[in-house]
């Protein structure tokens, strides 16, 4: 096997081994033009001058969202920022592409959100002192860049995730059930509606509440969240006892409250992102964490575990390199912070392994991550996965996807507590939660540290188990079911 | 013997953030014998301007696999890479891809 560090003379194999250029002091022309210089190089030895590369960029965003058909005219959409650059090309590309004229226009309401994740980057003094003043900054230049967009947009913190409602675990209704209307017939329909308002002298639809900020806790302005909730969000992921367990930590508070800021504020679809080195990497650091029968709705460009609200992923086919050119070349504006294991000397978790690996990879075999990434789009949602009749993990809201047996190899895995308090042991959650969930719970602290909504959703569906089982002989079964299955 | 070398030398994307959050460093290499190159450059911000970590910079003789390096606003990919000669007033650009988005 080639080691990762990708310098040795490889297998002998197939895989093309990238030659570096002759060393020449003026760039050659572009392969697509032939005018200009060329500025970048795409994939394997295709060099584009700066203009068509634009296009290019432009092109395949539109290609993306047209291909794939599942954001509708008018529909609210919601678009998730981290300031990172992927998440900000998205939002210039969305900005381009309202822009333009009447036929080629992007046809969809978009809001902004923006959740500030500092309080889960462990620091020294992380609830006071510098970092406070550092994390105030960040927030400042944040809201900033969304003001200026003039989209409606939302500052949370990863705090308001601690006051999240249980029914955020539950699927929510429709999506599945009803028959959509054709893509064909909704454009239509929308463009003819455009023309009756455009015929009736109204200015067109515009985008609602220029610079409204909410936060789904009713929050205001942006400022700090009090230092009690910071202080207990910081307890939640010291419990934690790996680095992996922390990454998928704040993955899932993320995205419970991108959900919730969806739900209560009408959005139907939610944008995040990822961009193709980082689905990549998602994919094999998913294989890794036992998420493998999941692996089409984390990375896929369609994510429609949560039934009412939809992820979409229209960043998933942009290299990481090409976005850093765009957003250098015509000035996107990001704000960079830290990501969790930024200074981190010890232990390290295997997101970034795999960051290492594939990258690594990817330098000397250019096609590593296109490669990955293709692999990737082959696979499709299982039909049982669409089906809202399943039980779902509580964490993940993936289809369960351990039967009764197994559940005996694991126990003597679990670590016998002391169930002083009675009321939660780790026991009462894992027959809730999917393999790779349970992994991860595992490695997190002792339930009490866990946010209230998880322990609530836990107790509620342990309840309603019981419950059944009480009044399993009086119920009226299907002869396909099998008895005393909850 | 080569002339000393003024270049602008900047980092974005997070890289930044390994030289205490400056952006925009205006150096001047010292003469030396051999042409200065990108490899020799990159040694020479390690041992000058990196003030902490520096396997999250640089990886052996090259950078660390995830950072763009763009000369004069054009990829290095188009310029010959670590053997590219740099020449007075270039423009040297570090980007990090690392820090997701």
């Amino acid at each position: 096997m080639c080691e990762a560090s990708g310098r040795c003379g490889g297998c002998g194999e197939a895989p093309v081994r990238r030659r570096a250029a002759p060393a020449c002091s003026r760039p050659r022309p572009c392969v697509k033009c032939g005018d200009g210089p060329a500025a970048v190089v795409i994939r394997i030895g295709d060099a584009f001058c700066r203009a068509c590369f634009r296009e290019y960029f432009v092109h395949k965003f539109r290609a993306m969202l047209g291909k794939n058909r599942v954001i509708f005219p008018g529909e609210k959409v919601l678009l998730a920022l981290s300031g990172g650059m992927a998440s900000s090309a998205m939002l210039r590309q969305v900005q381009e592409g309202l822009s333009r004229e009447t036929a080629k226009r992007l046809r969809f309401v978009p809001g902004l959100i923006y959740i500030d994740a500092a309080a889960a980057v462990p620091t020294e003094g992380a609830v006071c002192g510098q970092s406070l003043v550092q994390r105030e900054q960040t927030l400042t230049r944040m809201e900033a860049l969304l003001q200026e967009t003039g989209f409606p947009y939302y500052l949370a913190s990863l705090e308001q995730a601690l006051e999240l409602p249980g029914s955020i675990l539950r699927r929510g209704p429709g999506g599945d059930s009803e028959p959509s209307p054709s893509y064909k017939a909704a454009v239509e329909g929308f463009i003819q509606q455009q023309r009756q308002e455009e015929a009736n002298g109204d200015g067109g639809t515009s985008p609602a509440g220029l610079g409204t900020q909410d936060g789904p806790a009713g929050g205001s302005h942006a400022h700090l969240p009090a230092a009690a909730r910071t202080e207990e969000l910081l307890r939640l992921f010291d419990a934690a006892e790996t680095l992996t367990a922390k990454e998928e930590l704040l993955q899932m508070l993320r995205s419970h409250l991108l959900l919730h800021t969806a739900r209560t504020q009408g959005y139907t679809k939610v944008m995040t992102g990822e961009s193709c080195t980082r689905v990549a990497i998602k994919l094999l650091t998913n294989l890794a964490l036992g998420r493998g029968a999941f692996l089409a709705v984390d990375t896929g460009f369609v994510d429609s575990r949560h039934g009412d609200v939809t992820v979409v992923r229209p960043m998933r086919d942009y290299m990481a390199k090409e976005i850093a050119f765009y957003n250098h070349f015509f000035g996107v504006p990001t704000v960079i912070t830290p990501p969790l294991h930024a200074k981190r000397r010890e232990k390290t978790s295997i997101h970034r392994l795999m960051e290492n690996f594939l990258l690594g990879l990817q330098v000397d075999f250019p096609s590593t991550i296109s490669t990955v990434y293709r692999t990737g789009e082959k696979l499709s949602v299982a039909p049982a996965e669409s089906n809202g009749e399943l039980q779902r993990c509580l964490l993940c809201l993936c289809a369960l996807d351990i039967a009764g047996e197994e559940e005996l190899a694991l126990e003597p895995t679990l670590v016998k507590e002391d169930t002083g308090n009675g009321a939660e042991s780790r026991a009462a959650f894992i027959p809730l939660l999917c393999y790779s969930c349970r992994l991860t719970f595992k490695e997190m602290g002792p339930p009490a540290t866990l946010p209230p909504y998880v322990r609530t959703e836990a107790q509620h569906r342990n309840c309603r188990a019981l419950m059944k089982q009480q009044i399993q002989e009086f119920l009226l079964e299907d002869d396909e079911e099998e008895p005393g299955g909850s | 013997m080569a002339a000393p070398v003024s270049l602008q030398v900047e980092f974005g994307g997070g890289a930044e953030l390994l030289f205490d959050g400056v952006k925009k460093h205006q150096v001047t290499l010292p003469s030396q014998p051999e042409p200065w190159d990108i490899r020799n450059l990159l040694k020479w911000i390690k041992q000058n301007l990196l003030k902490e970590r520096p396997e999250l910079f640089m990886q052996g003789e090259s950078v660390r696999p995830g950072i763009l390096v763009l000369i004069n606003d054009a990829d290095w990919e188009l310029m010959g890479e670590l053997d590219y000669k740099l020449q007075d007033q270039d423009n040297v650009l570090f980007i990090s891809t690392l820090h997701g988005g």
